[in-house]
């Protein structure tokens, strides 16, 4: 297979990626450091945030513009359960509302659970670590 | 210029002493350029598929699940809690994050067994987030029922 390693490293196209995503993480940054939400907290904020962007179709555009510098943020993970269930709507009505979302997302989300298992499986406990 | 530590320190201070909140400035500039790195290694992943023939929705899940497994093997291996201490949202944020939030308390409750442990203690914070993501693409997809077309977008 034929590779066009100048249309991969396409600078305008990681420039764009670079600045927004950065952008996007500085924003968690300073909800951070300026309020008292956690970790977790700021994941769900911005997954929900992501996905109310998305159906209101205001996400897409910054997708276009960005690329991955938008969906590799978890706003693009909230986006992409957004579009999966309106895609769904209008193939199926009421259900797809229910099973477009996690459809979309099913890639990311069984691939974060088996991952996710085996590198703890693999991990070292913390107490041997000392 | 012949003694630089000395003009870096009395830069240094001139620098402290002129932004007063510098800890957030310096945390800002290192989540902007990890969390834009990261995104931007998804981008060469993304461009490659898109080389290869793929189309966009194939491209991005192949990006996500590459960038899952990495994250998850480094926060396995403690790389990654590392990177996260220095960079802070930059690697919380990205979907990297998310792969971290599922390891690194599934490692802490190794203990606990492998069923109750680590396969109950891996969604305390996914958990939460899948809860909140799915329940709004729901509704989004209700509403956008009840609306329908392009009633709901704004712009």
């Amino acid at each position: 297979m034929n590779i066009n390693w100048a249309n991969v490293f396409d600078i305008m196209s990681l420039v764009k990626c670079f600045v927004v995503g950065g952008i996007i993480c500085i924003i968690g940054q300073i909800l951070i450091d300026k309020t008292k939400l956690t970790p977790a907290r700021i994941l769900v904020l911005f997954v929900t945030l992501g996905a109310v962007l998305g159906g209101l179709g205001i996400y897409q555009y910054l997708v276009d513009f960005a690329g991955c510098g938008a969906t590799v943020p978890l706003t693009g993970f909230g986006n992409n359960l957004a579009k999966g269930a309106i895609e769904g709507v209008s193939q199926s009505g009421l259900l797809g509302a229910f099973t477009g979302g996690v459809k979309a997302s099913a890639g990311g989300i069984a691939s974060a659970v088996l991952f996710g298992y085996l590198a703890s499986l693999i991990a070292k406990p913390k107490m041997k670590k000392q | 210029m012949d003694n630089p530590t000395e003009s870096q320190e009395a830069y240094k201070k001139y620098v402290d002493k002129k932004s007063p909140n510098s800890p957030i400035l310096k945390n800002c500039f290192n989540a902007f350029w990890v969390g834009g790195l990261i995104c931007t290694i998804g981008q060469i992943i993304f461009n490659i598929c898109q080389e290869r023939q793929m189309d966009t929705t194939t491209s991005s899940t192949i990006v996500s699940i590459i960038l899952i497994g990495i994250s998850a093997f480094l926060t396995g291996l403690n790389i990654f809690n590392k990177i996260g201490k220095f960079a802070g949202a930059g690697s919380l944020v990205p979907i990297t994050g998310f792969a971290n939030s599922i390891v690194s308390p599934a490692m802490e409750y190794k203990s606990e067994g492998y069923v109750m442990g680590v396969g109950s203690k891996m969604f305390t914070v996914a958990g939460p987030v899948l809860v909140f993501g799915i329940s709004a693409s729901i509704i989004v997809g209700i509403v956008y029922l009840i609306f329908n077309t392009q009633a709901i977008t704004l712009v």
